[in-house]
């Protein structure tokens, strides 16, 4: 049975190995933050990191993950990046449905954390891969300004 | 009028391949239901021809420039193309359109700092529940990545990619030695004939295309002659 490190907790997980991490977070786990959007990898909805780096879950066997961490939104508050980040989007208002919002964030963490001072086109390469039915770009790039200048600002 | 990457794609699925098809598929039939035919019909019965088809041509350089001309129905393939863009961002499909989600190679090659290619690329192909995308590709080691943007492939003719190939300056400093040991090992060169569900494979093998790039090394590794205008 493979054990998932997830969020810093080892959690054994009742699944074949060639099941999407995002089958095993939702269904398995019951972590159900992250979301599924279109199952191939194209939204973003998905997003989770895997060693600090953002993966799509719903394209990620459990057998490419073995032994390597995981971080949900879940547990997006422990990293730094991750908390400026739901500060700043709750201080902005960046969400409207929500429903894209939480593998928003994970890629940004992924983000700031490769690049903690991202200028606009740096932000629009990385994160032109986490759709919104919605429109909230505007408010996902000023979201991620502000918390750069915030993290900036605390060290 | 010159051939480009893509007008090759389209030059071998409008004319060589209905020929074959039509021979090979309907036993010389009259007619053929052109807006059925596809690359992937196409790919069941068209192959790459040996060196040894090539022996006949007694002039070394001509019948060199015959064996890159014919590896180059391997090169100009979309399984190869897409990721030699004309520009650093990769393509996909059979009709190499804009690859989705949006990326960018970076100066890596491996994606911006945030989105590396590898955030959907594992080390194999990935299968999904999708019809429409059957799998996700996955290249082995090295992890999935662009080539430099020297070795940019698409809207250049199979002669410039043959001088470019040979440059060394332009391909990685190989020798021609190099350059067959390359298409003959390595990995993300290999997927071209292991795309995954849902894609169709380049033509041919790995080996009967490095077996084309090794006779065209032996035989003086001589380009295509540049069509005119």
């Amino acid at each position: 049975m493979p054990v998932l490190k997830i969020n810093g907790r080892n959690v054994p997980v009742d699944a074949p190995e060639d099941m999407p991490l995002l089958w095993a977070l939702r269904d398995v786990v019951g972590m159900t933050g992250t979301k599924f959007g279109c199952g191939i990898a194209m939204c973003g909805a998905c997003t989770v990191l895997i060693d600090g780096n953002p993966a799509r879950s719903c394209v990620t066997p459990l057998a490419a993950i073995a032994g390597k961490g995981i971080t949900t939104i879940e547990g997006a508050a422990k990293t730094p990046e991750g908390a400026a980040l739901q500060k700043a989007w709750l201080a902005g208002e960046v969400p409207q449905c929500g429903y894209c919002q939480s593998g928003q964030i994970m890629s940004a963490c992924a983000l700031l954390k490769a690049n903690p001072k991202p200028s606009d086109s740096d932000i629009d390469k990385v994160m032109s891969g986490n759709v919104c039915r919605c429109g909230t770009y505007g408010r996902i790039r000023e979201g991620i300004k502000v918390a750069a200048r915030n993290l900036a600002g605390s060290k | 009028m010159m051939s480009t990457a893509g007008g090759k794609l389209r030059e071998l699925e409008s004319k060589v391949g209905l020929g074959a098809l039509a021979v090979t598929l309907f036993g010389g039939l009259a007619t053929v239901a052109l807006g059925s035919v596809s690359l992937d019909a196409i790919a069941q019965v068209a192959t790459l021809r040996a060196p040894s088809e090539f022996s006949n041509i007694g002039d070394e350089r001509v019948r060199s420039q015959a064996l890159f001309t014919e590896a180059g129905k391997v090169l100009l393939d979309p399984r190869c193309l897409n990721c030699h863009p004309k520009d650093r961002q990769p393509t996909q499909g059979n009709d190499m359109h804009p690859h989705m989600p949006p990326m960018h190679a970076a100066t890596s090659g491996r994606g911006e700092r945030g989105l590396a290619c590898e955030s959907c690329h594992q080390k194999t192909n990935t299968a999904t529940n999708a019809k429409a995308i059957a799998s996700v590709p996955g290249g082995g080691n090295p992890h999935w990545a662009l080539p430099p943007a020297s070795m940019s492939w698409q809207g250049k003719t199979l002669s410039e990619i043959c001088e470019q190939l040979k440059d060394r300056k332009r391909n990685g400093n190989h020798d021609l030695e190099g350059i067959h040991h390359h298409v003959a090992t390595d990995p993300l060169v290999a997927w071209a004939w292991n795309p995954g569900p849902g894609r169709r494979p380049a033509l041919g093998s790995q080996k009967e295309f490095a077996d084309l790039i090794g006779a065209w090394v032996q035989t003086g590794g001589h380009c295509p002659v540049p069509t005119k205008n």
